[in-house]
């Protein structure tokens, strides 16, 4: 495996922002997650969970509530409008504003005609849904309070909002409420405070379900409008609510960061008669839970403490699958962080500045495992803050460090650095192609002159760099015709070829030379998560989603021999269960039959001419192997060499001199910079 | 139980209450418990024990109302036999005889004559497997049956009775066992396994402990001890064959293992107990709604309740039985003999009231009455709150002694905090005479200690006269301190009389001699003999190499000689007149004990494993008995107990026992005594079950009814010409019948009302010429009678107490006053009864 010496980078700020809302979208698998900054993320459930498509946020405008229409996807906020993302060039489509204030809550019937909006100014607004936009079509009564939630009956005809110490029942077709369920206060103290219904559900069987602020999750009837049952779940607030789809099973998240499971049972068996029981209880959050999603075969909650958690449910699931884990998704499935191996430079994306740093330098020599005494602390370069609303959306930084490049959804800078001994000059580009507006990738050539940018349709513009300018020579079109966006652009060492993956699954190969697509590789079913082509032999190595490797020969057009080796042999099932994509991959420019690729919680070295692990072998074996004898190492050494050392990792990188960098992001880091959770009881204190 | 010869060694009281859950009678008077051999019947309102059902030659293992007869009690036991009982007369009605160690027992109502039991697999004890064994009880009506259908329903079971619970009416037994959780289903005959993973974190193990079930939902809570969460299972569909067919809810409040879970008989709520001693009372599908009762005493190991769920009871680690009611307070407590870890006083005998007393609650001692096996009230001696905590140095009570009038009670507390911090009391407690039962303390200036290190021998001075009592007090300081008793005008004050030394040595035990004329106090190799008047060095003894562990005077004839014990295994024996070695022997003693009413002197030998006793007068080396292999293990505790009244032995071997009675603690702090022969049989005369036809004649029915039967057969007997003894007054004994009969059991007034008044009248009339008519009429109730006295063993006409003349006359009067309506009634109501006696023997 070699030694290496590592920079160990923990000087990288990022803090993900809270999960307010979640939708999920069954017959496409999506979900959409609505994050308090702006940014919506679209998740591929059948797909691994992998996050496909990130669509950046904008200072003014944050989603507080989201809803799929199909294959539309519908976001409301406080701004007091509606909007409708484009999903093919992730940025938002239309707005509709709804004249009622902030809208705290949306939701459509499940005829996908009406979209009904809960307003501040205690209205619920019904739009019609047309082919391209939504109309307002009316208004139902107006309450009191605002509307904090609403629900509506499958059937389409009456709906049901949560407002302000009560619950009301609408009939959507006279706009008239019919029933008026008044939900109990707070004990003690909170007895002069006005509950608040924060999530209100409302089965087919006229079951209304809410959960409000007094920690109650209450079962009413909504036919008589009277009280089945009130659970008492926590001294807090019940935030969330959702129900499966058969609705047999009723999940509510709290501000504890409790999810409690509900369950339609009878008390004995072969009985008819079924009640609602409190079951199992989950806690995987530290903060509040803000929103839920049942899958019918897993929880998957989000909240104040950023951290998407997808708890399957066992008893649905088959044990010891890659199902039956449970996974926490905490980072971003895109590397944030470029480094620059020739400079030494790192550039860190956030979603409002670029930080750029010099690592630092050590001195003297070390055994393996020990810290070297630093000779030159890591120094902050650039801190570089986009201009207007727009987030920035993707940025890269080339390998000589002398270009730097981010795009948010409405421009794109280029800029020159100049890097002297201790002064640092940064040039903006000012004429850029007109073409040039926005990328949702963006990547330099590796001798930095060229600059490659996704654009829509999945199409790749080509510009040539020189000193101060920027000239588009190209752009490079799919044969497929694809709308969805590129994920994934890499170009090979010496400059010749080009690949693009789209969020198809497709991933083209182009010759740079001739400017033409040289080919394409053969779908496979999961989508790639990241891809590099070797420095020698210029075959393109692909991971994808569902934990696969692959290697395909560009000259040949066909995947190489050591990928069909390892397909047929099949990934050892410890590989298979890790539950975090593998977000970069690069190569050993000494010894080009290593793969450097890492995941969340380990970084991996693939050694192309060791025997590939079967199923019965150890796949950690590196303390194992240590303990062993020199001439017994090579009988139990297999390709894979994995280390994990280093935790909560979102960048692992070569440098030229041979030394790897390592940026880790503790999460005890990221804890410590969110607000303090509710406070709790703690056992014997 | 070791027998030897004549004499063995018993349980004989202070045995465990809370080895097994008690079980409360249907109508909440009565808690039967397996106590040792035996089971004892409490009543739950005065805390007394009513009957001891013996019968039994091993361990109790577990107690059970009978489903299809609430009066009737199951017990089983190790020595393989299922016991019959009725409870409130304790009478043993049958016994099924399985020839399987049994470790415990449920039943169920859906199963008519079937008792499930845990057994070892292949009945073998040694492999530690048990297995879940279908009983069918034979309905014979013999008194012995042998059970010969058993059949397996689940393998490898745990043998704790906690594991193991029926489900909704019958339909399932639960059982848990590590970390697996098996479900039989006895309609399907098929069972479902539910396991947890298998890890080891924290060096908790995984595991459920206890199980019980909803009594009519489907739904089983199990304890898991990895998590400390009760896991609430609810069954969603039958053929749990497939997983995924159940759901489940997790309920968090113990920190520390649930040793007994149990629901109510409605299901309404759940209890929980374990080490925490707080019971705990979830509402059942209202689970974040919680009652709590604590500060219980010991660790809770068993919850029972009611089949009326009117009481609640937890048995506790500290050998107590708490009844609660169910609006959780406690109503009563019922006290065994405490046995904590370890004792540290010896035993004592307290010379005034006969009662042993010893270490009991932390910081206490108990009096505890050997002769009604009952705790008679704990001391505090060092009034201070005990924490319960592990590691936590606290006070403990080391050393007591009576004097020998028993009204002064010396005791050593002490805290080790480190091997050479050692913070000590003496503290001296006079008897108030006055109230004949609280103790008064008097104690030394607390800050002031009356040794520098540990006191190693407390004794005091067995003096004739009352005036000038005196304690002597060794320690390992290298001083022995005698303390002097000096009246004042406030009442007695202690102080210091003398300081002894002896070359810097550490005095480890001393003893006065029977007169008080003498004190012997051991200084490693060296017996000092002192004159406690004139506190001179007397004379040394030593016998070396080894350091003297016991020293004991002789009494009575043989008061001139000094046993003593050695670490090198020697025991010797010095005359003290010629101060010369009179004999010594090899054997390892543990123990040296005097018996202050004869010259005998026990001594208990550890050998191999076991320990032996042997009984012998120090005048003579030949043992008068010897018992080999007592128990297992060192008995480090032992005490004479004088008798109340004194056996007659006539046999040698027996003799010692006449007088006083051995008593010691095995090292699982079991109290074990030494029983002859004749001790038992008049033991068992004294408490000799009742027949079971007794059972009919003690039926309050069968009183009233008996009387006409009594009559007849009166009249027989008269006419035949036998003599008859007299009876008490009849008068007072229907008075009595109508007061001691439960008023549920009770014929109607109407009836009862004209034979009460008739018996309060003198009667003058002629018996007999009334007589007639009477007889006339029941004439046709005689076959019914006849056929069932066939029934009845014959003892019956014997045992019966025997009719008399005022008696008969009494009835003769009543029975005309009766219409012929009432007597089909009363015909009807015989009928009725004896389809209760035939439920009664099968």
């Amino acid at each position: 495996m070699g030694e290496f010496k590592v920079h160990r980078v923990r000087f990288f700020e990022y803090l993900p922002s809270a999960i307010r809302a979640l939708a999920f979208n069954k017959d496409s698998e999506r979900m959409a997650v609505a994050r308090t900054d702006g940014a919506v993320e679209i998740f591929n459930f059948s797909d691994n969970y992998f996050q496909e498509k990130v669509i950046p946020g904008k200072d003014s405008r944050a989603a507080e509530t989201l809803c799929w229409l199909h294959h539309r996807l519908f976001a409301a906020g406080l701004n007091g409008e509606i909007t409708e993302y484009d999903l093919e060039n992730l940025k938002p489509r239309s707005s509709v504003e709804t004249f009622g204030g902030p809208v705290w809550t949306i939701g459509c019937n499940r005829q996908g005609t009406m979209l009904a909006a809960g307003c501040e100014n205690g209205t619920v607004k019904i739009f019609e849904v047309q082919e391209e936009k939504i109309q307002l079509q009316r208004s139902l009564e107006r309450q009191k309070g605002r509307i904090l939630s609403l629900s509506w009956h499958p059937s389409g005809a009456q709906l049901a909002a949560g407002t302000m110490d009560m619950i009301r029942i609408f009939d959507v077709q006279t706009g008239c409420a019919t029933h008026r369920l008044l939900v109990d206060r707070g004990v003690g103290t909170c007895r002069n405070r006005e509950v608040v219904v924060w999530s209100v559900l409302f089965l087919s069987d006229r079951t209304v379900i809410s959960g409000d602020s007094a920690g109650k999750v209450q079962i009413w009837d909504g036919a008589t409008g009277t009280l089945i049952r009130t659970h008492l779940v926590t001294k807090w607030d019940v935030l969330a609510l959702a129900v499966s789809q058969d609705e047999s099973s009723v999940i509510a998240g709290t501000s504890e960061g409790t999810v409690v499971q509900f369950q339609f049972l009878p008390s004995t068996m072969g009985q008819q008669e079924k009640e609602w029981v409190r079951t199992r209880t989950f806690k995987n959050h530290s903060h509040d839970v803000r929103a839920l999603i049942h899958t019918d075969t897993a929880v998957v909650s989000g909240g104040m403490d950023t951290q998407l958690v997808v708890r399957p449910l066992l008893d649905k699931v088959e044990k010891n699958t890659q199902e039956s884990s449970m996974r926490k998704i905490l980072f971003p499935h895109k590397p944030l962080v470029d480094c620059a191996h020739r400079a030494g430079l790192l550039l860190f994306q956030f979603t409002d500045h670029l930080e750029l740093w010099r690592l630092g330098e050590s001195e003297g020599q070390g055994k393996p495992g020990e810290s070297l005494p630093v000779k030159k602390k890591p120094e902050k370069l650039i801190h570089l803050k986009k201009k207007g609303d727009d987030h920035i959306c993707s940025s890269a930084l080339s390998s000589c460090g002398g270009w730097l490049v981010f795009s948010t959804i409405c421009s794109v800078r280029l800029y020159r650095v100049q890097l002297s001994n201790n002064t640092v000059s940064l040039t903006k580009v000012s004429k850029l192609p007109r073409i040039l507006c926005w990328a949702h990738q963006l990547c330099f050539s590796a001798d930095s002159s060229r600059l490659f940018a996704a654009g829509a349709r999945s199409s790749v513009h080509v510009f040539s760099l020189s000193q101060s300018e920027c000239k588009h020579i190209h752009t490079l079109r799919p044969k497929s015709g694809s709308r969805q966006p590129l994920h994934l652009l890499c170009v090979s060492q010496d400059g010749h070829w080009l690949a693009a993956a789209n969020t198809d699954c497709e991933v083209t190969v182009y010759d740079l030379k001739t400017m033409k697509l040289h080919c394409t590789v053969p779908v496979y079913s999961s989508c790639p998560t990241a891809m590099a082509f070797h420095p020698v032999y210029n075959n393109l190595l692909m991971t994808h989603a569902d934990q696969q490797l692959s290697e395909f020969s560009v000259q040949q057009r066909s995947y190489t021999e050591w990928s069909r080796a390892l397909h047929r042999r099949g990934l050892h099932p410890l590989w298979l269960k890790r539950d975090t994509p593998v977000t970069h991959i690069t190569f050993n420019p000494t010894n080009p039959a290593h793969i450097l690729l890492h995941d969340t919680y380990m970084f991996c070295i693939i050694d192309q001419t060791l025997p590939l692990p079967d199923e019965k072998s150890v796949l950690f074996n590196q303390m194992m192997l240590r303990s062993l004898p020199e001439s017994e190492r090579m009988r139990h050494s297999h390709a894979f060499k994995i280390c994990k050392n280093f935790q909560n990792i979102l960048c692992f990188d070569l440098l030229e001199d041979q030394s790897l960098v390592v940026v880790e992001r503790p999460l005890l880091d990221i804890m410590s910079q969110l607000p303090a959770p509710v406070r709790q009881k703690k056992f014997a204190t | 139980m070791v027998g030897h010869g004549e004499i063995r060694v018993v349980h004989r009281g202070g045995s465990k209450l809370h080895f097994r859950a008690p079980t409360i009678s249907a109508d909440s008077c009565f808690l039967a418990c397996a106590s040792g051999d035996c089971v004892k019947v409490f009543s739950t309102s005065t805390e007394e024990c009513i009957h001891h059902l013996r019968g039994h030659t091993d361990l109790v293992t577990g107690t059970l109302l009978r489903p299809s007869n609430h009066l009737q009690l199951y017990s089983c036991s190790l020595d393989g036999t299922i016991r019959l009982w009725d409870f409130t007369d304790g009478i043993l009605i049958k016994t099924f005889v399985v020839n399987l160690p049994i470790y415990s027992m449920v039943a169920s109502a859906k199963h008519e004559g079937v008792v499930f039991v845990v057994t070892p697999t292949h009945g073998d004890k040694r492999s530690g497997l048990f297995q879940l064994v279908a009983v069918q009880l034979p309905p014979s009506p013999q008194q012995q049956g042998e059970v010969l259908d058993l059949s397996a329903v689940i393998d490898d079971v745990s043998s704790n009775p906690a594991a193991t619970a029926f489900g909704r009416e019958g339909e399932f037994i639960a059982s848990v066992k590590g970390s697996r959780l098996e479900v039989y289903f006895f309609r399907k005959e098929k069972s479902f396994r539910f396991s947890l993973k298998e890890n080891n974190e924290k060096n908790k193990k995984n595991t459920f402990t206890c199980v019980a079930c909803h009594p009519k939902d489907d739904c089983i809570v199990v304890f898991n001890l990895m998590m400390t969460l009760l896991l609430l299972l609810f069954i969603l569909r039958r053929n749990l064959n497939q997983k995924k067919e159940y759901t489940y809810l997790t309920l968090h409040w113990h920190h520390a293992a649930v040793s007994s879970l149990c629901f109510t008989p409605q299901g309404t709520n759940l209890l929980s107990g374990g080490v925490e001693s707080v019971l705990v009372q979830w509402r059942y599908k209202q689970e974040n709604q919680k009652d709590f009762l604590p500060r219980l005493g010991g660790a809770i190991t068993h919850i029972s309740v009611s089949p009326d769920g009117v009481l609640f009871c937890t048995s506790h680690s500290d050998n107590k039985i708490t009844v609660i009611k169910n609006n959780v307070k406690v109503s009563a407590v019922i006290q065994g003999l405490v046995k904590g870890e370890r004792v540290r006083t010896d035993l004592l005998v307290d010379p005034r009231s006969k009662v042993l007393v010893l270490n009991g609650r932390p910081g206490h001692l108990q009096f505890y009455s050997l002769q009604r096996d009952k705790l008679l009230y704990n001391l505090d001696i060092v009034q201070q709150e005990f924490i319960h905590e592990d590691g936590l140095q606290q006070f403990e009570v080391v050393h007591a002694a009576f004097n020998s009038s028993g009204n002064w009670l010396a005791t050593v507390e002490e805290r080790q905090q480190k091997s050479a911090d050692v913070e000590l009391h003496l503290k001296l407690w006079a008897f108030q005479e006055q109230t004949q039962s609280s103790w008064f303390f008097w104690q030394f200036h607390p800050d002031w200690a009356p040794h520098e290190a540990q006191v190693t021998a407390l004794s005091f001075c067995p003096s004739a006269d009352h005036q000038t009592t005196m304690l002597v007090s060794t320690s390992k300081d290298g001083h022995f301190k005698a303390w002097a008793a000096g009246s004042d005008t406030e009442g007695p004050s202690w102080s210091c009389d003398f300081v002894g030394t002896y070359h810097g040595l550490v005095p480890e035990r001393c003893c006065f001699s029977a007169d008080g004329s003498l004190l012997a106090v051991s200084f490693q190799k060296v017996v000092t003999l002192w004159n406690p008047n004139s506190w001179e060095l007397v004379t040394t003894l030593s016998q070396p190499p080894g350091t003297i562990r016991h020293l004991c005077f002789g009494r009575l004839s043989c008061s001139k000689y000094l046993l003593g014990t050695t670490s090198e295994n020697l025991l010797c024996c010095w005359n003290l007149l010629t101060c010369t070695l009179e004999w010594s022997t090899a054997v390892e003693t543990t123990l040296l004990l005097d018996d202050p009413r004869s010259e005998n002197v026990a001594a208990f030998s550890f050998q191999e494993g076991n320990t032996d006793l042997f009984v012998f007068k120090p005048n003579e080396p030949r043992p008068l008995f010897s018992h080999k292999a007592v128990c297992s293990g060192r008995v480090a505790r032992a005490v004479f107990a004088p008798r109340e009244e004194l056996l007659e032995a006539c046999e040698e071997s027996s003799q010692w026992l006449n007088l006083s009675q051995l008593y010691f603690l095995t090292p699982h702090m079991d109290l074990m005594t030494f029983t002859t022969k004749v001790e038992e049989e008049r033991l068992m005369a004294s408490s000799k079950p009742l027949v079971i036809n007794d059972s009919v004649a003690e039926t309050p029915f069968s009183l009233l009814l008996g009387k006409h039967r009594r009559q007849h057969e009166n009249e027989e007997r008269v006419l035949s010409g036998s003599v008859e003894a007299s009876a008490p007054p009849q008068g007072s004994s229907a008075v009595r019948e109508l007061l001691q009969t439960p008023a549920h059991v009770l014929p109607s007034t109407s009836f009862l009302c004209s034979m009460f008044v008739q018996s309060l009248l003198v009667s003058v009339t002629d018996s007999r010429s009334k007589n007639k008519p009477v007889e006339e009429e029941m004439a046709s109730d005689n076959e019914e009678e006849d056929s069932e006295e066939e029934m009845e063993p014959s003892s019956r006409s014997e045992r019966a107490p025997p009719p008399t003349d005022s008696t008969a006359a009494a009835t003769a009067v009543a029975a005309p006053a009766l219409t012929k309506a009432e007597l089909r009634e009363l015909k009807r109501v015989r009928r009725l009864d004896l389809s209760w006696l035939s439920g009664v023997c099968s």
